[in-house]
């Protein structure tokens, strides 16, 4: 073989695997770092400042935290975290370099509110965030409605809902049911509607995965409540007529109460407990329900029904 | 191994009577400015500011050096036909791929061994003492290293085959990019169909400098890893050596004009 | 042994904006080079010397065919440790110095460390540049790089010298002692190529020339040979003008300086021109043969071969 052939296959068969031991090696260091890049957040001493720093690219910049923010949110999610105390400075940082980056705020709206491990638990820094994006984007009717979600499932203020809801309907474009679920957050507070109604329109409306899939798991929690509610009451009927509690499913089916065992969503069988309570089989599986739990809810959730 | 060598000492001999060594000057002399501007900000920022600034600049400066004169080694050899009287000797294309690019990280490795004494000579002007932090600063200028190797590697690839200033452009822009590799990583992640295809292949092409910077969290005094070192380490040579089989198989079947 | 050797060496290039039109640069060349002579390799500009000497270095790769040095292929390294090569206009280093360069150079070839000074010392001597060795290159002349480039050349002391045009650029004076230096490495038993399109140089040293035209060879052989291939002539001496007409219809080459003539004729029209002379009664001053020079091959093969290639294209 020439010397120039034996170089030639050496240099190839070299290259070739110095390529994927890099992907290889890449692929740990990402592991090493997952939280890193994120933390570094931290040492930025002002959004401010970053933006100075980034020499008019504000907008890829911003495209970049917005990233960060989603991929540290994910992965904390994934550790089932209860904490995630970065996810505020980074979409502070994403929303002062890009003001008019709107899904920023919307996942802020909801990712920001709700209570661990779903959420940072910090609603009025939810707050904080789409107020500033109510400013910078006047025309943005939308965001006052994760305003309202926020005010009226998380803090639980209706009247800061109703206002929210209000202000929305009166910026130009806005869908006409943004009055009508003013008027609705001050007469029905706490409907289960209301709250079906809410969280389908975020559903069809969002563009974000993250937040529809959010919004998919409430609307469940939601359908849970119900059924366990009716069943309860099926059963406690029974209990009524026959004088005695059902040991099992197949005897209200037998009486006619049932056509078969009934399933929650995730396709598993309700619990019957001998007192006449109905409980789910994996509770951890449906975040968000507040029925069917083995402890008695602490107290009356905007979810349940009156 | 001679023949290298020899190669790699012109090249080291060229990049000092380019004067490239003179841009310490200005290193020292950005360091004197930082301090005059120490004065007016509070005790507890000083030690950040200095070791962002000073690492800071060590990375940019030999980045730039590793740019400029990268793109150049093998292209402006075969511009100037410096490489006819070179070729017609015994030494093997690939020794001089390898020579050049041994000049060249060596020049970089002296020219930043002497801003890392000038760098902690400052610090120890701010300071008075050296902690044991100080030791993860080693670290941070290891890794600064590590990026010019890539760096390096990389210009030289493009010098074989490509003009001085779209060998620039390209160089420059890899580098940006791969500032940013893990970003780009998450957000392939986050796409579909083609985009995410194409997304991921580039952002594992793309050097990955995100895992090479740790500047600001040393800067906090934070540690660094010991399996960082050591998967930097690994990587950094993984993707020269890649690198630097391009260049030679390039080079090896080029026509010299 | 045969020093070079080349079958069939081909270039050729893609040219044009989709690179499709192929252009020859050297078409299928078979040469051999004996060991120990001087061999001079002649053609106008654009003939294609260079890109020979180019594929026999192994700095452009061959469109086809092959060649060999000393036996060995082009690529093999211990050849080329036994090669020296000076290229047409050499550019060097010029941050370095003359000993720095020659030292560098003497590193590449392999010249054992401790032998090196002593013969970059030899070879800055034997081109004349000694007291210039501390100056950076960037500061000697045209001719002092020249020296500069044949002392790398054989500093290693090689068994094969190539040289690219080794006398453009210089003055009388270094032209001789270039011709002195090849004269001197032939007695030293190398084989030295050289190329150029100075053909009285070439006619003064060489053993064989070849003729290189457009890409293609022409001719080759030993210097005498050739030149006794080409028409002898006569140069006629003579007194009145009114001579020239007869004379030029015969095919010669007239010169007026008063009244005297200076014509050069071909050898078998002789006796035509002096019979036309005779009749006009003009005074005939001498006769004398004049000796084909390498040049009168060169100018008649080159215009043989024009000829041949209207005909070709008129077809």
């Amino acid at each position: 073989m020439t010397t120039r052939k034996s170089t030639v296959l050496v240099a190839a068969i070299v290259l070739a695997v110095s390529l994927a031991g890099a992907a290889v090696t890449v692929h740990q260091l990402d592991h090493l770092r997952a939280r890193a890049t994120a933390e570094e957040a931290l040492y930025v001493p002002s959004a401010k400042i970053l933006q100075g720093l980034s020499l008019g690219y504000n907008g890829l910049l911003a495209d970049i935290y917005w990233t960060r923010a989603v991929q540290y949110f994910g992965t904390e999610h994934h550790l089932r975290s209860r904490e995630y105390r970065l996810l505020e400075p980074l979409l502070d940082i994403t929303t002062t370099l890009d003001p008019h980056l709107t899904v920023a705020y919307e996942f802020g709206a909801t990712f920001l509110a709700q209570k661990p491990p779903e959420g940072a638990g910090d609603p009025d820094a939810a707050v904080r965030l789409v107020e500033r994006g109510v400013r910078e984007n006047p025309s943005a009717w939308r965001l006052y409605y994760n305003l309202g979600f926020i005010h009226y499932f998380e803090r639980r203020d209706y009247a800061a809902a109703a206002d929210a809801f209000e202000r929305g309907s009166r910026v130009p474009g806005a869908y006409a049911w943004m009055k009508v679920m003013a008027a609705q957050m001050s007469q029905h507070a706490g409907n289960v509607q209301t709250a079906r109604f809410l969280w389908s329109s975020l559903y069809e409306t969002s563009d974000n995965d993250d937040i529809r899939a959010n919004a998919t798991k409430h609307l469940l929690a939601l359908q849970v409540d119900e059924q366990v509610a009716l069943l309860e009451k099926l059963v406690a009927g029974f209990q009524q007529r026959t004088g005695h509690w059902p040991a099992n499913w197949t005897e209200m089916a037998a009486g006619g109460y049932l056509r078969g065992v009934p399933l929650d969503p995730n396709r598993k069988p309700y619990r019957l407990t001998p007192g006449g309570r109905v409980l789910v089989q994996d509770p951890e599986d449906l975040p968000f329900i507040t029925q069917g739990l083995a402890e008695e809810p602490s107290q009356q959730q905007p979810n349940e029904s009156k | 191994m001679s023949r290298i060598s020899a190669v790699a000492s012109n090249t080291f001999r060229e990049a000092v009577r380019d004067r490239v060594l003179y841009n310490l000057i200005f290193f020292a002399l950005l360091l004197v400015g930082a301090a005059l501007l120490f004065g007016q900000i509070s005790i507890g920022i000083q030690r950040i500011v200095l070791v962002n600034l000073g690492l800071s600049a060590i990375s940019v400066f030999g980045v730039v050096i590793a740019i400029f004169i990268g793109i150049g080694l093998v292209s402006k050899e075969m511009e100037k036909k410096t490489l006819y009287t070179i070729l017609s000797r015994p030494v093997q294309r690939w020794e001089f791929i390898v020579g050049k690019f041994g000049g060249l990280a060596w020049t970089l490795v002296v020219n930043t061994l002497c801003m890392a004494i000038g760098f902690f000579a400052a610090l120890y002007l701010l300071a008075r003492h050296f902690e044991r932090a100080d030791g993860y600063l080693v670290v941070a200028i290891y890794f600064i290293i590590l990026e010019f190797v890539v760096v390096t590697a990389v210009a030289l690839l493009f010098s074989t085959f490509s003009s001085p200033v779209l060998s620039a452009v390209m160089a420059l822009a890899l580098f940006v990019i791969g500032t940013f590799a893990e970003d780009l990583r998450a957000f392939a992640a986050m796409s579909h169909g083609a985009m995410r295809v194409f997304a991921t292949l580039a952002a594992y092409v793309v050097p990955n400098f995100a895992s090479l910077n740790v500047i600001s969290s040393v800067a906090h005094g934070q540690p660094v890893a010991a399996s960082l070192v050591v998967y930097n380490t690994v990587y950094s040579l993984f993707y020269a050596a890649a690198a630097l089989c391009g260049a030679i198989l390039v080079f090896e079947y080029r026509n010299l004009k | 042994m045969l020093a070079i050797e080349t079958f069939a060496l081909e270039k050729s290039y893609s040219v044009g904006f989709w690179r499709k039109r192929r252009v020859a640069g050297l078409k299928p060349l078979n040469l051999s080079v004996e060991a120990g002579e001087v061999f001079g390799y002649l053609g106008p500009n654009g003939a294609g010397k260079t890109t020979t000497l180019k594929l026999l270095m192994g700095l452009i790769f061959p469109s086809g065919g092959s060649a060999r040095i000393l036996e060995m292929a082009i690529a093999d390294p211990r050849m080329k440790s036994q090669i020296g090569f000076l290229p047409e206009q050499p550019f060097f280093y010029d941050y370095l110095t003359a000993a720095e360069l020659l030292d560098y150079y003497a590193r590449l070839s392999g010249v054992p460390a401790r032998e090196r000074t002593k013969r970059v010392q030899t070879a800055l001597a034997r081109v004349g540049i000694s007291q210039s060795a501390r100056t950076q290159l960037r500061k000697l002349s045209k001719g002092m790089l020249q020296r500069v480039g044949i002392a790398q050349a054989v500093l290693h002391d090689p068994k094969v010298v190539f040289l690219d045009e080794p006398m453009s650029g210089l003055d009388p004076l270094g032209r001789r002692e270039v011709r002195d230096l090849i004269q001197s490495l032939k007695e030293e038993g190398k084989t030295v190529f050289f190329s150029t399109h100075i053909l009285s140089d070439a006619e003064a040293l060489c053993d064989r020339v070849a003729i290189l035209h457009k890409g293609e060879l022409r001719g080759v052989g030993a210097v005498n040979e050739l030149t006794a291939r080409t028409e002898s002539k006569v140069e006629i001496l003579f007194q009145g003008v009114q001579g020239v007409t007869l004379l030029s219809a015969l095919g010669a080459e007239c010169h007026a300086t008063g009244e005297m003539v200076r014509a050069i004729i071909p050898e078998n029209r002789q006796d035509e021109a002096l019979e036309a002379l005779r009749r006009l009664g003009l005074r005939l001053i001498s006769l004398t043969p004049v000796r084909a020079t390498l040049e009168d091959y060169f100018i008649e093969r080159l215009k043989k071969d024009e000829k041949a290639e209207k005909v070709e294209v008129g077809r």
